[in-house]
């Protein structure tokens, strides 16, 4: 019979979902203030690989000469995202929700299973908890890249006032390179994670909003197939 | 419509599943249009110094805070002779219209209270002052850096030097804020260009009113005779051809903050 389980949180589906407008947001003006000065690009040898970004880029958007806007939107915006952050935080170690997320020595084996699993190469079913070691590493890791936002964002908007955290950072010129290339790292993960939820399917993404999954609990084992994101 | 029979429990549990995930799937919606509707209502409110004023007042906040964080003890880190660029790069030309020489420039100053005090002086006076240099990482609000070597005397040497920016005209006393005007205002002599600038920033060591680039007399674009270095400011406070100061409570107008721009500008 089916039966209804416990998720996730009210107060986690919070602090996650209010990312997304935020960090939306925040990539969008980040991205007003870079094109002001624009330098980064990939390249090998001198040979341009690719520029960030093109000029069709920008245009497609509306992105050229707003840097004023996108810097009173990047300073306001700042603050929630910096207190949701450290809201989700305090939340993970009080109630103790960390010790399911942070990675343990396991999880970069399992996470290369769980990789293999879904690129088709293994059959065998995903570990059942809550997350595993692919998602202890992606969640892990892109939490510490919000903390990483927030302190090269820091040591670039005060670089003399906490200058010894843009001396840490590499100088204010690297400062700036690190806030750029972790935002198009949450690009990134961004695709994975939305690739990732539509595979995992709806009892996953549900939960995620509800806050609740269904299990069949006759046979428990066809909820272990269905894999968490 | 009621069921004709008693439910079995596999019923029962459908339906309550199906009911926490609507009234679940509803508030989400719901919750959804929140973000549109602060987009939208920030969008329609009346802007302040083009920008909106919800906006505006975040950005007020922040400077607030700066202020209050900013330590005139904390420097801006300094580099090398051998580090600066030898063509430093040249960025806004508002205010420098024609050419200046010096027979037709003085720096006037004003102090504002009552009875005005205007003191006027010539470049030998500026530079008769204690001569310092500073070697630091420019920045452009823009976000590009450059380090860049500046010589020239301090703003707060001339102050004490020439009894200005306290309020009863006494000599500088750096632990008196009460007695000190807020800002300093700076304008270009055609006025086409203008900075405000907070006091505490002012009298920041490394605050210095320059004539010298690279050791040379600095050139016309660059801000001939006298520009302001403030490392602890984006560029667009380093008002270049300095024309006029005036030390005042009121806060003086600013050609960037008048578009869009923080007023503090601080880094």
């Amino acid at each position: 019979m089916k039966k209804i389980q416990k998720k996730h949180s009210l107060a986690l589906r919070w602090f996650h979902w209010i990312n997304f407008p935020v960090l939306a947001l925040m990539i969008w003006s980040g991205t007003l203030i870079y094109w002001a000065y624009d330098p980064y690009a990939i390249k090998i040898g001198n040979f341009t690989l690719f520029k960030f970004y093109p000029e069709s880029f920008y245009k497609s958007l509306g992105i050229p000469f707003r840097l004023a806007e996108g810097m009173s939107w990047h300073f306001a915006l700042m603050w929630i995202f910096t207190i949701n952050g450290i809201l989700y935080f305090l939340y993970t170690m009080i109630s103790g929700e960390w010790k399911l997320l942070i990675p343990n020595k396991h999880s970069f084996k399992e996470a290369w299973n769980v990789v293999l699993h879904d690129i088709g190469f293994r059959k065998d079913t995903l570990p059942l908890r809550k997350f595993n070691g692919a998602q202890q590493i992606a969640y892990t890791t892109v939490i510490l890249m919000g903390f990483g936002s927030l302190i090269s964002g820091l040591a670039i908007y005060k670089p003399i006032q906490f200058s010894w955290l843009s001396w840490l950072l590499g100088g204010y010129k690297n400062a700036r390179i690190i806030h750029f290339g972790l935002t198009i790292g949450y690009v990134f993960f961004f695709m994975i994670h939305i690739a990732q939820v539509i595979r995992a399917g709806w009892n996953n993404f549900r939960a995620m909003v509800a806050g609740f999954e269904v299990i069949d609990e006759k046979d428990s084992t066809s909820t272990i197939s269905e894999q968490n994101v | 419509m009621k069921p004709s029979h008693p439910l079995t429990p596999e019923e029962e549990i459908n339906i309550e599943i199906r009911r926490k995930t609507i009234k679940a799937f509803a508030l989400f919606g719901l919750a959804g249009f929140v973000p549109f509707g602060v987009w939208k209502y920030i969008k329609n409110q009346p802007k302040t110094d083009g920008v909106e004023n919800p906006l505006r007042n975040i950005l007020e906040i922040n400077c607030k805070l700066s202020k209050s964080y900013f330590s005139q003890v904390r420097l801006a880190p300094t580099f090398n002779k051998s580090e600066a660029a030898k063509k430093p790069k040249v960025n806004g030309r508002e205010g420098l219209k024609k050419p200046i020489d010096l027979t037709e420039w003085s720096l006037k100053i004003t102090s504002d209270y009552k009875e005005k005090k205007i003191v006027s002086l010539n470049i030998d006076q500026i530079k008769s002052l204690p001569k310092h240099e500073v070697i630091f990482e420019f920045k452009c609000i823009e976000g590009w850096s450059q380090v860049m070597h500046w010589g020239g005397a301090r703003l707060c040497d001339l102050m004490e030097t020439y009894k200005l920016g306290t309020r009863d005209g006494s000599i500088l006393n750096n632990s008196d804020f009460k007695n000190l005007f807020k800002y300093v205002g700076m304008e270009t002599p055609d006025k086409e260009y203008f900075v405000g600038i907070d006091m505490e920033s002012a009298l920041h060591p490394q605050t210095l009113l320059c004539y010298e680039l690279n050791g040379k007399p600095l050139s016309q674009d660059h801000g001939f005779p006298l520009r302001l270095i403030i490392p602890v400011k984006y560029g667009v406070k380093n008002i270049k051809r300095i024309g006029n100061i005036i030390f005042t409570d009121n806060r003086p107008a600013d050609y960037w903050a008048e578009l869009g721009y923080d007023y503090f500008g601080g880094l």
